[in-house]
């Protein structure tokens, strides 16, 4: 079956006729959002994103209107806003194209959301890998502040906003937005406790600051262009706007697909769109919003009532692709990563995988996370390289237990979750893989076996 | 303290500082000019960028010893990453990877006794769309099986990249 995708975000995406510099982009109508928002009162601006229900794309779905207007305006401070492009959540790479393809729609979008917040200055906060990108945003902002799109005096309007690209160098943990503004301070990414660090009352330089994903800023200008209203008529009430979906792993044709919240679901992703498994494989697994997300397993089933008090009972390839239905299921649509694992792959070597991922990152403020994760990442390897006990699983869990919820930051589920998750629903495999080294120490057979996932 | 800077370098550095709301925020572009100018950051240029922004040499070195891109020793000649997170080794980047080993005679985390490569495993360079990720420099090459990693190989063996 076809499913149509609704290209919003990523109209311009892949068109061969389109090139991202600035004349292109006024060509098709660019930087007219800009233009009508500035002749807007800026709180009719944050009262139409308010109205979308568009909700934050970097991770957590935070309603955007909602965090606007968390901003301490009464300070008198300056108000500072940060776009998130440090797309560091393993499985997402949808950030990376519209700064490739269509920079000055992040631009445009960037300075809408200023206007609207009232900005000082703006900050890009992009990947140190992410080089050729940093590159292509430095020209689009120059060739932007020659036509006055940013810079003093905007359009005439009185605002003056700019922007600064500001690079990081391969720190995960710069992703999280009080790590992300410690970096920017010109410190290690250590994020900061909440609260008091909420960084519309207290960020960056301990002025009110605003960090949104750079998918986020880019549905500003279309909420401009349409109107909140319209906006929140894509997909359903609560789950508004298009979602990018990154879809990697085993499937046919891995890539990134744009679909109305709740336009196709799980399975018509993974079937349909993209082509399926490799032939005569089956699926076992999908870890739905970036590698932190709860994994799901292929035969589970979900049951129980939406926050609207419907009842659901779905299979995982009946789950809808939106914020809620994924969070029903236990797991979450987080930065919309989705990794598609076939009946090929080893789970505890998976798992490995992950957690050598999370133990790298720690930025080693938390006790339980600098050690604990770590110590998750020795047991999987030990596993995986031949040593493995029947007890680990439970070891696994009882670690991960005790991390998640008594760290500074977030990153203590995001690297919880993994472990807790894949204990839980393929516990079995762990014991295997126990027995079957067991098995061979046994009959005098090495037990290191050849790996693929790490 | 001296440092032989590319006068483009100095340019730059002059006019990134006063953008910033503090001085110190340009701790971390700094410490990207001068690795580029210089190939890493020595203790000199660690010294020469703290003094520069009025800081502490532990403030500079705090960030370098904290932020994996930032290194205190050259590359090989040619500098090859391989993503080694989950979609990436779903596509088989630890074989890719083991090829690399092979066609370029170094072990992953070390640079090659010539001084040609330096390889090292990265984590998600976010394009998991097209995995298995290999970067050489600043440019990026989707899909590399290992059949891939070979022709990879010998074009950076023949100096052909
Ligand atoms: C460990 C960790 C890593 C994160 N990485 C990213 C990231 O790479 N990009 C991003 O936009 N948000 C990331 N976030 C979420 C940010 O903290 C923040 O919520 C987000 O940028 C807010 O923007 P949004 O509301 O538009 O989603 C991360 C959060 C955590 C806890
Ligand atoms: S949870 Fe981990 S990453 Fe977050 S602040 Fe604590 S140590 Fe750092
Ligand atoms: S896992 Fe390699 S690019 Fe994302």
């Amino acid at each position: 079956m076809e499913h149509q995708q609704y290209r919003l975000i990523f109209k311009h995406v892949d068109q061969p006729d389109y090139s991202n510099d600035i004349e292109c982009y006024i060509k098709n109508g660019g930087y007219e959002d800009l233009k009508k928002a500035v002749g807007m009162q800026p709180e009719a601006i944050c009262q139409e994103v308010l109205d979308s229900g568009v909700r934050g794309r970097g991770g957590a779905g935070f309603p955007a209107g909602m965090k606007w207007k968390f901003l301490d305006r009464k300070s008198g401070k300056p108000i500072y806003l940060i776009c998130n492009a440090d797309e560091s959540e393993p499985g997402t790479f949808k950030d990376r194209q519209i700064i490739h393809q269509d920079p000055h729609q992040l631009i445009e979008g960037m300075m809408c959301a200023a206007y609207a917040i009232q900005a000082k200055l703006a900050f890009i906060y992009i990947r140190g890998e992410f080089y050729e990108g940093y590159q292509i945003l430095e020209r689009a902002i120059e060739e932007a502040r020659n036509k006055n799109f940013l810079g003093d005096d905007i359009l005439g309007s009185g605002y003056s906003c700019d922007i600064i690209v500001h690079r990081g160098a391969g720190a995960y943990i710069c992703g999280e937005e009080t790590g992300l503004i410690e970096s920017l301070e010109g410190k290690r990414a250590n994020p900061r406790i909440k609260p008091p660090y909420f960084p519309a009352a207290l960020g960056a330089y301990q002025c009110p600051t605003i960090v949104n994903n750079v998918e986020t800023l880019c549905d500003v200008k279309h909420i401009i262009h349409m109107g909140g209203e319209a906006f929140s008529k894509i997909g359903t009430p609560g789950n508004t706007g298009t979602r990018i979906w990154c879809v990697s792993g085993h499937v046919q044709k891995p890539g990134y697909y744009e679909f109305p919240c709740a336009g196709v679901t799980l399975g018509q992703l993974i079937f349909d769109v993209c082509g399926g498994l490799k032939p005569g494989r089956k699926l076992k697994a999908v870890i739905p919003g970036g590698s932190s997300a709860k994994v799901l397993r292929a035969d589970e089933r979900f049951k129980g009532k939406l926050k609207d008090g419907t009842d659901f009972d779905w299979g995982v390839e009946d789950i809808p692709m939106d914020f809620d239905s994924l969070m029903a299921c236990g797991s979450m649509s987080g930065s919309g990563g989705v990794i598609v694992m076939d009946d090929t792959t080893d789970m505890v070597e998976a798992l490995a995988n992950i957690n050598y991922f999370y133990a790298h990152e720690s930025c080693g403020q938390c006790t339980p996370c600098r050690e604990g994760v770590p110590w998750m990442r020795k047991v999987t390897a030990r596993m995986c390289a031949g040593q493995a006990r029947e007890e680990d699983a439970d070891l696994l869990m009882n670690i991960a237990d005790q991390i998640a919820g008594r760290t500074i930051c977030a990153f203590g589920e995001a690297a919880s979750w993994p472990v807790q998750s894949f204990i839980e629903k393929f516990k079995d495999e762990f014991i295997q893989k126990a027995r079957e080294q067991a098995a061979l120490r046994n009959d005098g057979k090495p037990t290191k076996i050849e790996t693929t996932l790490i | 303290m001296r440092m032989d800077l590319k006068s483009q370098t100095i340019d730059k550095i002059d006019k990134l500082v006063p953008r910033y709301p503090t001085i110190r925020s340009a701790a971390l572009p700094l410490c990207h000019l001068i690795q580029e100018d210089q190939g890493y950051l020595s203790k000199e240029a660690i010294e020469w960028i703290a003094n520069r922004l009025d800081l502490q040499p532990i403030n500079i070195q705090e960030i370098v010893t904290f932020y994996p891109m930032l290194r205190t020793e050259p590359t090989g000649k040619y500098h090859v990453r391989v993503c080694r997170t989950l979609p990436c080794a779903l596509a088989g980047a630890y074989s890719t990877c083991r090829r690399l080993e092979e066609e370029l005679d170094v072990s992953v985390g070390h640079t090659s006794e010539d001084g040609l490569v330096t390889l090292e495993f990265v984590e998600c360079h976010a394009d998991c769309g097209k995995a298995p990720v290999v970067m050489v420099g600043e440019d990026e090459y989707t899909d590399i099986s290992p059949d891939r990693a070979t022709e990879l190989a010998k074009k950076i063996k023949n100096g052909d990249l």
